[in-house]
């Protein structure tokens, strides 16, 4: 008799002792004292980790309303019951002494905290936002209805639940704000644009589950460390046999599991990308066939486009002035139907395949060598390996996060990553995909839920004022010809439906005006908005689950400054964070910022509803499993609150610009004497319901009662009788009592997938873009890799997925005329793209194809081209604060980087059982480098960059090396940046590594550069 | 007797997250420490009364620019001869019917003849109780049929716990799937129940010697010399206590650098 790792695991309610015995294992306890088990009489609750994006399935255990333990769900075929160090102390973020549980408020130029009745406060707060709003309105610019207000800036927040998410991005926008952002920026919002410029989707491509499928497995992120429990899937290929290179500028606990590990230099990820595609395309071993039929690869491009190889660095239409590109060259030839034409053998010059080939033929492995610092013979020992996993029978897969993210060409160091899984044909694919790991547990919901300047909840963009001034403009210009985004026009009358219900009329456009319209482009960002806090602009800042005093670039001479110099700010948190306690930082007086702060306790997961989505797309509900102590209640009832008094306090106004609040459908029957909303009827409205009766008009058959929930966006409609709050959630919440986020059903035999675990946006497909596992002709590209296949005696898409697909059209359907898949033929993969392609070509604002350019602060000239650093990328000019540095005064490289042990900005810091494992701050150096500087394993040692210096202590480890970049030897310095000023011991408090980091930004999404920069350091601290 | 359980912590998966150390410190609710400086990542440099669980870190280089970093999550071992056991003159520590080694607190005296006993630094000392502990294989939890905390949360499957003969066999295993894979010195500690201390009930695959990893290449057993005159030992044992912690912590911090 044997019994299975879940069966020693699993307990439920008289499950385990009965179970076990009958199996025969003697139970009987040898005293009665030492064996009664504190959970066995305690309730079970379904819980979600709130740590990183895992999203690891807990369960709850409460006695008399107090969590007692809290272990991972061993049912969650994610995770199978497992939780990383951090998972495991979830206990302590409830129980935990240090919990702030009652308002506090600081007036402007006190030293001390007040406690106040949360009652007080939230009036308070209604009437800042309302002052605010009203004095730094701006309703019209010109001729154009703008509604917005610059004044106020609400941050938050990737590690609150979809609902709270979506309800901040509902509010904010019903207030006019344009200043909205979570951390999603400053982390992962590359991501968005590279995947989905790339793919369709700016969402990890696969499931974690189907990691173990691969044949090689390439992490660019410290994968082991920063994502543990996801990281058994990558451990059960390696038990199998598969490859793991693991390419990171350090060797850290990831490397220690790895076959090879390639240090590279941070912020040269495109060469090294770069040199991959060129070795697989000259040495043959791309994938051919799904290259030519799901790839871009055979499209003509115009004539006149140019690209770096041509013009030393730059794409053609540079406009230096504008530090931008004109984009008119960068298009396809149409034939007469307006489709592009193509040439399948892959040969016209002009075609992308050969594009794409020219311009990483400068991608050698000698410059791989020259700028990564990758000797060549490891790089040719890595692309034989990696281009490898090809082909009909084989499969790879690449993790990546913050390493490739946070640069100023981050968008791109993605997106040539992506590229190169194309055109080995590794997506849609099991075993194959791209591995987006994100290190807050929503970061993905926070982005699909629009808590971000430039969007709204499903991805339409945020209106712009010159370009979107009415909705007909606005609908023309963001949705394209062809591809599945063709139905924008549906999904964005219906979020506008949600939002301002009966007032939403076709005869008002349906309320268009009242979305806020952005000023331009560059604005509104995270860094963006800090510097308006410095400059006055903004005056009133929400700041909810987040930390920016810590986490956010050039941290002490523009952030904390900016937060100092703010009218009012509320932070909503569990603990008293370094942002909350900005006016008595260390240093600082205590009295002399004006800063008016509100503190409102918050409540963590294990103490509210809601759903979380994890890095995989997976939304899993949590339920209340106690009530949160004191004043706190969930981040959902303190938004609710706020939404209902504003709306309170401007109900008799007759301003037309407070239509926008007065509209706004806000009812979500807050219960009890917390006021708790009701987040089943959140979730309903953002499944979707119909607003009125819907008949089919063929027979006048009622499809829809008034109020009822739609079952799947694809019955979304532009006419107003829909009304959806984020349509790529359509079919979370099908029915009544059906809410599909709270299931947890075991596997069935055969489904690896786990379908019946929590949901999969879109529609439950787990694995995206899976049409593209089989061959044109829809059967799988081999018995080996096989996903979903067209079955033809059934006219329809079968396997082990969801199709990502239309599931009746088949392998040799032609184009579609009209229609929700308008412009998609039978072999169109990817269907949220115009054409249907995998675009290996595609319009980015800092070109087609990712080039490299050096980090702002580099220790070389760019040995590529004349061009040093990304011509379109953002710097702020502000002065002082903003100086950037060169390798004469800062000859180190420094890279930044987060450790398994503690939590991103610094939730871990108030959490005991983890801030024990580190005794404080430091930064890893080399041996030959501490050497050379006298300094032994644990000197206490200063490093300083052009902004900020910060006191550390070095440990000096042979896992740090130096790199020989165009012959010089570089040495590296690595410094984890959970430290602040806050925390509950002494080894939880540091110097704040972001100080050391530059305002500057990637083009398209305004992401810092915090892993590339250059330092000094010496010894001692004096 | 029931058929032994054991764990078996296999370090070719280890991630050295050290989620054990921590989903042990939750269940048994163990106070929180202030940790030291190690020169590594390590923390605590040894096992404490409130740090059952703990992961060692050691850098090894190959002289040739190319490193191996071990990491190891080490536990009570539950000796087959259990040295805590044979010195504890009050009969507080007993082996359960599973063949695991626990201290019944109350009946425990404090003379601490088991903290210099164990030849691997577990047992350790709680001057707020004035009583010896360590690990109890979550003796709770192993007594309702649910596994310990440490490999229950262990997100690579390092620590595998179960019943000793299927976890011996799949070791076994184990091995010579590494040493084909080009592992030539992956080798079980404490598996053999035929060598030093009768075995171990927590046992473990090493990629190399046992010395890398901090452990005694052959554990012996102090006790003859306690046993010899007991009321000297009870000077003596407290003196032998003290190198012992001097001893780990020394061993701690070498797993550093």
């Amino acid at each position: 008799m044997s019994l299975s790792r879940r069966d020693f695991f699993k307990y439920g309610a008289g499950v385990a002792g009965t179970a076990v015995a009958t199996q025969g294992i003697d139970l009987r306890p040898v005293e009665a004292a030492a064996t009664s088990l504190r959970i066995k009489e305690a309730k079970v609750f379904p819980g979600v980790c709130p740590y990183c994006a895992v999203g690891c399935a807990q369960l709850i255990y409460v006695k008399d309303n107090r969590i007692v333990d809290i272990e991972g769900d061993p049912d969650a075929p994610h995770t199978e019951g497992a939780l990383c160090p951090k998972g495991s102390s979830t206990y302590q973020v409830s129980m935990n002494e240090h919990r702030i549980t009652k308002a506090l408020y600081r007036a402007p130029g006190s030293d001390k905290w007040e406690e106040k009745p949360l009652d007080w406060m939230m009036e308070q707060i209604a009437q800042r936002v309302k002052k605010t709003r009203d004095t730094t309105y701006v309703e019209r610019v010109k001729e154009v209805t703008v509604n917005r207000c610059e004044g106020i800036a609400w941050l938050g927040s990737s590690v609150l639940d979809n609902e709270e998410n979506y309800l901040i991005a509902k509010l904010s926008r019903g207030l006019g704000l344009v200043n909205l952002e979570n951390s999603a920026r400053l982390c992962h919002s590359a991501t968005v644009p590279a995947l989905g410029a790339t793919f369709g989707r700016g969402a990890m491509t696969t499931n974690l589950i189907d990691v173990q499928h691969a044949d090689v497995i390439m992490p660019t992120s410290n994968w082991a460390e920063c994502h543990p429990v996801s990281y058994k899937w990558v451990m059960k290929a390696k038990e199998r046999g598969a490859k793991i290179i693991h390419v990171d500028p350090r060797f850290t606990r990831t490397s220690a599991t790895a076959d090879i590990w390639v240090p590279i230099r941070s912020g040269t990820n495109i060469v090294f990308f770069g040199g991959l595609i060129s070795y697989a395309i000259e040495n043959k071993k791309y994938f051919h066939d799904y290259v030519v039929t799901f790839t871009n690869a055979s499209l003509l491009v115009d004539p006149a486009f140019k690209t770096p190889t041509d013009l030393d660095g730059l794409f053609s239409g540079f406009d230096e002035k504008k530090r931008g590109y004109d984009q008119a060259t960068w298009k396809f030839q149409l034939d007469e139907s307006g489709y592009p034409k193509k040439d399948p053998t892959l040969r016209d010059p002009n075609c992308v395949f050969q594009h794409l080939r020219r311009h990483y033929a400068r991608y050698t492995p000698d410059m791989v060598e020259r700028v990564c610092g990758i000797s060549k013979d490891l790089f040719l020992k890595v692309a034989d390996m990696y281009c490898s996993a090809s082909g009909p029978d084989k499969t790879g897969t690449i993790s990546y996060a913050l390493q490739l993210n946070q640069s100023t060409n981050g968008v791109q160091q993605i997106r040539a990553l992506c590229m190169l899984q194309l055109v080995l044909g590794n997506i849609g694919r099991p075993g194959g995909g791209v591995v987006a790991l994100r290190g807050h547990s929503n970061v993905q919901g926070a982005t699909d839920f629009g808590t971000l300047y430039h969007m709204l909840p499903g991805y339409p963009a945020a209106p712009l004022q010159a370009a979107h001034p009415t909705l007909t403009d606005y609908l023309e210009k963001t949705t394209p010809k062809g591809g599945f985004w063709v139905n924008n026009p549906k999904f964005v009358v219906s979020l506008l439906k949600a939002w301002w219900g009966p007032a939403a009329t076709k005869d008002n456009d349906f309320a268009y005006d009242y979305l806020p319209k952005r000023e331009k482009a560059d604005a509104y960002s995270h860094q963006h908005f800090m510097i308006a806090m410095l400059e006055k602009k903004v005056k009133g800042f929400i700041c909810m689950g987040q930390n920016p005093a810590v986490d956010s670039p050039n941290a002490k001479r523009v952030v904390r400054e900016a937060l100092r110099s703010l009218e009012w700010m509320v932070v909503v948190d569990l603990f008293e964070t370094d942002t909350a306690a900005v006016w008595k930082e260390p240093g600082v007086d205590p009295k002399s910022s004006n800063v008016e702060v509100f503190f409102i306790p918050g409540a963590p997961a294990a103490e509210k509803d809601g759903s979380i989505t994890n890095t995989m797309r997976l939304a899993q509900w949590h339920v209340k499993a106690v009530d949160p102590p004191g004043d706190a209640r969930s981040d959902a009832a303190f938004i609710v609150d706020v939404g209902n008094r504003v709306k309170e306090l401007y109900k008799d106004s007759k301003a037309k610009k407070d239509r926008q609040i007065i509209d706004l459908v806000w009812d979500y029957q807050p219960q009890g004497a917390k006021k708790e909303p009701k987040m089943e009827l959140v979730l309903k409205e953002i499944n979707g319901y119909a607003t009125e009766e819907i008949k089919d008009p063929k027979d006048g058959k009622v499809l829809y009662k008034g109020g009822e929930h739609l079952k799947t966006f694809a019955h979304l409609r532009d006419d107003g009788l829909t009304a959806c709050g984020n349509w790529i959630y359509g079919g979370i919440y099908p029915e009544e009592g059906k809410n599909l986020a709270l299931r947890r059903e075991k596997p069935k035999e055969g489904d690896y997938l786990a379908h019946g675990w929590g949901f999969v946006w879109p529609a439950n497909r787990r694995i995206l873009y899976n049409r593209a596992s089989a061959d044109p002709r829809g059967r799988p590209w081999s018995e080996k890799k096989k996903l979903i296949w067209w079955d033809a005696k059934e006219k329809k898409w079968v396997g082990l997925d969801v199709p990502d697909f239309s599931p009746v059209m088949a392998p040799d359907a032609p184009r579609a005329k009209e229609g929700p898949l308008k412009g998609i033929s039978g072999t169109d993969a990817f269907i949220m793209n115009p054409h249907g392609l995998g675009q290996l070509f595609a319009s980015v604002v800092d070109g087609t194809f990712p080039e490299h350019y050096e980090p702002f602060e580099s220790p070389t000239k760019n040995l590529l081209s004349k061009v040093q650093n990304n011509p379109v990328a953002k710097y702020w000019n502000i002065g002082d604060l903003n100086k950037l540095g060169t390798p004469d005064k800062y000859p180190y490289v420094l890279t930044t980087y987060r450790l398994t042990e503690h939590h991103a900005a610094g939730m871990s810091r108030h959490v005991p059982w983890l801030s024990e494992l580190f005794s404080g701050h430091f930064a890893e150096i080399g041996p030959e480098m501490a050497k050379a500087l006298g300094i032994q394993n644990g000197d206490m040692i200063t490093v300083e960059t052009a902004r900020a210096k910060i006191k550390v202590r070095a440990m000096v480890t042979e896992r740090i090396k130096p790199f020989v970049i165009d012959g010089k030897k570089v040495y590296q310095v690595g410094i984890p940046w959970h430290w602040g000023y806050q925390g509950t011991m002494k080894s939880s408090r540091g110097d704040i590594t972001n100080d050391l980091v530059a305002s500057l930004g990637d083009p398209t999404t305004f992401i810092q550069e915090s892993k590339a920069l250059l330092c000094n350091v010496r010894k001692g601290v004096a | 007797m029931a058929r032994t359980l054991a764990m078996f912590t296999d370090v070719s998966l280890c991630i050295g997250c050290r989620a054990c150390q921590v989903a042990c410190k939750q269940w048994n609710q163990l106070a929180p420490e202030e940790p030291e400086w190690t020169g590594s990542y390590q923390n605590h440099s040894h096992f404490t009364d409130m740090s059952y669980r703990l992961v060692r870190f050691f850098e090894q280089g190959d002289g040739k620019g190319g490193l191996t970093w071990h990491m190891m999550s080490d536990v009570c071992k539950h000796c087959a001869q259990a040295g805590c056991l044979e010195a504890c003159p009050t009969g507080a520590i007993y082996r359960t019917e599973f063949g695991t080694v626990n201290i019944n607190q109350d009946i425990c005296n404090g003379c601490r003849y088991c903290v210099a006993a164990c030849p691997f630094g577990v047992v350790a000392f709680n001057e707020g109780t004035g009583t010896a502990t360590k690990c109890t294989f979550c003796n709770d939890r192993i007594h309702n049929g649910l596994g310990p905390a440490c490999a229950k949360a262990c997100p690579t499957e390092s620590i595998r716990f179960g019943f000793r003969d299927e976890l011996a066999t799949k070791a076994r295993k184990r091995v010579e799937d590494l040493r084909k894979m080009g592992f030539k010195e992956a080798q079980l500690y404490g598996e053999d129940q035929n060598g030093a201390l009768g075995g171990l009930n927590a046992f473990f695959l090493l990629l190399g010697k046992p010395s890398i990893y901090g452990l005694p290449e052959s554990p012996k057993l102090p006790q003859s010399n306690v046993f010899v005159d007991s009321l000297l030992a009870i000077g003596s044992a407290v003196l032998v206590g003290l190198g012992a912690v001097v001893t780990f912590r020394n061993r701690g911090g070498q797993g550093g650098a």
